[in-house]
C-alpha cells in the first residue's frame, strides 16, 4: 500500500504578532509547525502502512526551509520525503497549490508506485480554507472523503473502504472504494513519539527536491499568483470599536450588590430579553 | 488516477501581471446573477442558508440582478415547499434538482448537480455555507470550474467595478483581507453559520422555479451512503443559534469552575462555551469552543468570564447583541469591545450573578 500525506510548514500563529503602528505581521523569529491538523492525517496513515505493510510519503510545497516539517514526519515513521519548491509556486491560492500538488502526487505514483490514498489536514491554520484536500481529490479524480472520524474498515485487494465521517448534525458512514483523498478530523488519534531508529534515519535521510519541471509541471500557467483566480486587495487590521465598555462600579461593593447592578443594566439595555425570559 | 492534473483545464484568461487586473474574458461576460446553495438535509435547510440569502440579497440589488437559491435534492415536493420558504426569505427564483442520487448529501454527486447548473445557467456570484457539507462541496465545484474561491468570508461587498470584495480572516486572524476574483467566473464564497444576520421572512413573497434533470444513475455513483447516524440530542448542537451564552476562559482557573458557568447557563435557559485554551485543557468539549476555529455566535446576550478577548476570540462573538465581560484586568482586551464591563473575579461574580437573575426574574414573574 502507497500512501501520500499532504503537509504543510506554518507559522506558530500563536506566536505572531502585529505591528502596532504599520499593522504589518512581525515574522521575525515566528518559529513554523507542521500544520497541526495534518498530524492527524500522517498518524492515520501510517496507521494504515503498519497494519497493510507499504510505504508513507510526506509532500509538501513550499519554501526550502520547508524541509524541517518533513524532517520532523520522517522522525515519527514516515518513509519518504518530497519536497515541491520553486519559485514559480509563489503567490499561491488554493487552486493553484492544489495543481501543483497533484502534479506532484501523479509525478510521485510514476516513481514509487500510485497511492491508494492521498492524506490531507482538515484544514491549515494559517490558509484554513480546508479547500486544497478536495481540490486535490477532484484534479486526480480521488474519492473524496473529508472530515473522516475513523476509517472502519480498508480490503486492499477489492478496494472497498468503509469510513464515518463527520457531517452537520450526525455522523455519515460511507462506503467507497480505493483510491480515495481523506481528510482526517482532528482528536482522532494521537502522533506517535517515533522510534529512535526513526529519528536516527532521518537526520540523515535525503530529502527528495523537485521543482516544477523536475515534478513534470510543463505548463506553468496554473501555477502560482499568475494561476491563481483570487487576487488579495488589501490587508487590514480589524476596526476598533468607538467605545469602551460601560463598566459597573466594583470597588468595595459586595458581589451580590454587583451582580444586582449587572442585571439591571444587562435588561435596561435588552428589554425584550427580560420579557422573553419571563414568558 | 483517471485524470492528469492539468487534464480538466479549459481555455483560461490571459493571466500573468493581467491577472491582477480587471478585463473580464468575453466569454464570462454572460454570467449574471447572485446565488446561494441552499443545504437542505434530512428534510430541513440549513439556517445558514437563510442568512446568505439575506446577504447575497443585498449584493444582487447593488448589482441589480437576481437572487437565486439552489436547491438539491431527492423529492421535488419537498425541494418545492423548501424553496417557497427561500423566496420568502429573499430569492426571486430558485432552481431545484430532484433526482433519487442527491437524497443524502454526496460529494460526486452534488459536485455534479452544482457545476451542471453553473455551466448552463451562469451566475456571477455563488455563496456556500462554510458547513462541513459547504465546504466539502465547495472545494470540488470550485476546482472543476477552475474558478477562484475565498472560504469563511466575515463580510461581502459589491465594488465599484461590479466585483465580489469577500473579506477573512488572515494570519491565524490578526488580520483581515479583502479578496477578489477578478477573471474567472463564478465569484465563490463560503461563510460561516452566524457571521450575517437572519433577515426577517416575508409572509407571501414568492418566486419563480427552475427545474432542471440530473441524469445521472445511482449505479454510475461510486460512494453509497450506509448510515447515518445523528448526534444525540445534546445542546451543544445548539450553542452557535442559542439568544444567551455564557462562556469562560482560563481566568476560572480550574476544571470545577466551569461548573459555575454552566450554571449561569441553565438558570437563563441558555448555552455555555469556552476559549480555546479550555478546550485544550479538557475542561470543556471542542464543540463548545468560541472564536475562529470555534463557533461563530450571535446571540442577544454573551457573557464572558475570564476570557482576555484576543481577536481570534473576539471574531466569533462580536455579532452579539450584548457582550459583558467578567475580567480581574481593568485592561484586559476585551473591554475595549465589551458594551458592559465588570472588574470583577468571575469565581465569585459568576454564582453571584446566578442568584441575581434568579431574584429578579422571579420577583418580575410575580409582580406581571
Ligand atoms: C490560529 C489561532 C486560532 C485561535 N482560535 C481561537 C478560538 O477560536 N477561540 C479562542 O477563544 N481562542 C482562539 N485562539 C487563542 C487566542 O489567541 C487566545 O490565546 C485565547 O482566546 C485566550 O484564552 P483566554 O482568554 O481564556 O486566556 P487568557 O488570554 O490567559 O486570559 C485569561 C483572562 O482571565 C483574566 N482573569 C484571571 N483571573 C481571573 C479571575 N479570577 N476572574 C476574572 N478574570 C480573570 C485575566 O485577566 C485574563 O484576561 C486562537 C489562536 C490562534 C493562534
Ligand atoms: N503547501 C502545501 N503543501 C502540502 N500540503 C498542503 C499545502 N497547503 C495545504 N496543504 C494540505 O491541504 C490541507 C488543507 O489546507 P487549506 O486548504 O490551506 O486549509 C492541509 O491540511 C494540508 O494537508
Amino acid at each position: 500500500m502507497h500512501i501520500v500525506v499532504c503537509i504543510k510548514q506554518v507559522p506558530d500563529s500563536a506566536q505572531i504578532r502585529v505591528h502596532p503602528v504599520t499593522n504589518t505581521i512581525m515574522r521575525q523569529g515566528v518559529p513554523t509547525i507542521i500544520n497541526p491538523f495534518d498530524l492527524f492525517a500522517l498518524e492515520e496513515a501510517l496507521r494504515l502502512r503498519d497494519r497493510f505493510g507499504g510505504e508513507v510519503t510526506v509532500l509538501t510545497m513550499g519554501p526550502p526551509m520547508a524541509e524541517d516539517s518533513l524532517r520532523k514526519a520522517l522522525t515519527f515513521g514516515a518513509d519518504r520525503a518530497v519536497l515541491l519548491t520553486d519559485r514559480c509556486f509563489a503567490g499561491s491560492d488554493t487552486l493553484a497549490t492544489s495543481y501543483a500538488l497533484a502534479a506532484a502526487i501523479c509525478k510521485i505514483g510514476e516513481t514509487w508506485g500510485v497511492p491508494d490514498f492521498v492524506f490531507t489536514g482538515k484544514q491549515t491554520i494559517d490558509g484554513d480554507t480546508a479547500q486544497v484536500g478536495p481540490g486535490i481529490a477532484k484534479r486526480l479524480g480521488l474519492n473524496q472523503l473529508t472530515y473522516v472520524s475513523r476509517i472502519v474498515e480498508v480490503e486492499p485487494s477489492s478496494g472497498r473502504l468503509l469510513v464515518q465521517r463527520r457531517a452537520e448534525g450526525g455522523v455519515q458512514e460511507l462506503e467507497s472504494r480505493l483510491p480515495a483523498l481523506i481528510t482526517m478530523l482532528e482528536g482522532t488519534n494521537d502522533i506517535r513519539r517515533g522510534s529512535l531508529d526513526d529519528a536516527l534515519r532521518a537526520a540523515r535521510a535525503e530529502i527528495v527536491t523537485w521543482n516544477a519541471a523536475a515534478a513534470g509541471i510543463a505548463d506553468l500557467s496554473p501555477c502560482g499568483l499568475r494561476g491563481s483566480p483570487t487576487v488579495v486587495k488589501s490587508v487590514f487590521a480589524p476596526k476598533p470599536r468607538a467605545e469602551k465598555a460601560e463598566q459597573i462600579a466594583t470597588a468595595g461593593t459586595a458581589p451580590d450588590e454587583v451582580a444586582d447592578a449587572a442585571v439591571a443594566e444587562i435588561f435596561r439595555r435588552l428589554p425584550g430579553l427580560e420579557a422573553e425570559l419571563l414568558s | 488516477m483517471s485524470q492528469s492534473p492539468d487534464g480538466t483545464a479549459p481555455a483560461k484568461p490571459a493571466a500573468g501581471r493581467a491577472g491582477l487586473r480587471k478585463e473580464l474574458p468575453e466569454h464570462f461576460k454572460a454570467y449574471k446573477h447572485v446565488w446561494v446553495f441552499i443545504e437542505y438535509e434530512h428534510g430541513v435547510v440549513h439556517p445558514v442558508s437563510f442568512e446568505l440569502l439575506g446577504e447575497g440579497r443585498k449584493l444582487a440589488d447593488a448589482l441589480g440582478v437576481e437572487l437565486a437559491g439552489v436547491l438539491l435534492g431527492g423529492e421535488r415536493d419537498a425541494l418545492i415547499a423548501a424553496a417557497r420558504t427561500c423566496f420568502q426569505y429573499g430569492a426571486d427564483l430558485a432552481y431545484l434538482v430532484a433526482n433519487p442520487v442527491l437524497t443524502h448529501y454526496r460529494n460526486e454527486t452534488y459536485t455534479a448537480a452544482m457545476t451542471r447548473l453553473v455551466d448552463t445557467y451562469k451566475p456571477e456570484v455563488l455563496l456556500l455555507g462554510a458547513t462541513t457539507l459547504g465546504r466539502d462541496l465547495a472545494g470540488s465545484v470550485a476546482t472543476t470550474l477552475l474558478t477562484g474561491l475565498t472560504a469563511d468570508c466575515t463580510a461581502l461587498a459589491i465594488d465599484g467595478e461590479r466585483s465580489l470584495a469577500a473579506t477573512r480572516p488572515t494570519f491565524g486572524g490578526s488580520l483581515l483581507c479583502t479578496i477578489h476574483t477578478l477573471n474567472y467566473r463564478p465569484q465563490m464564497a463560503t461563510i460561516r453559520p452566524r457571521v450575517m444576520a437572519m433577515p426577517a421572512p416575508q409572509a407571501g413573497r414568492t418566486g419563480r422555479i427552475v427545474e432542471h434533470a440530473l441524469d445521472m444513475p445511482e449505479e454510475d455513483v461510486v460512494t453509497k451512503v450506509l448510515r447515518f447516524l445523528p448526534d444525540r440530542e445534546s445542546n451543544k448542537a445548539q450553542l452557535a443559534y442559542a439568544d444567551i451564552v455564557v462562556a469562560g476562559g482560563l481566568g476560572l482557573k480550574s476544571e470545577a469552575n466551569v461548573g459555575l458557568v454552566k450554571a449561569l447557563a441553565d438558570a437563563l435557559g441558555g448555552e455555555y462555551g469556552g476559549s480555546r485554551p479550555l478546550v485544550q485543557k479538557g475542561w470543556i468539549g471542542g464543540d463548545r469552543q468560541i472564536g475562529q476555529t470555534g463557533k461563530t455566535i450571535r446571540p442577544k446576550l454573551y457573557i464572558a468570564a475570564g476570557i482576555s478577548g484576543a481577536i481570534q476570540h473576539r471574531v466569533g462573538v462580536e455579532g452579539a447583541d450584548l457582550i459583558v465581560a467578567i475580567n480581574t484586568d481593568a485592561n484586559a482586551p476585551i473591554f475595549d469591545f465589551a458594551h458592559v464591563g465588570i472588574v470583577a473575579d468571575a469565581v465569585e461574580l459568576l454564582p453571584a450573578l446566578t442568584g441575581a437573575f434568579r431574584r429578579h426574574l422571579s420577583i418580575n414573574r410575580i409582580a406581571s
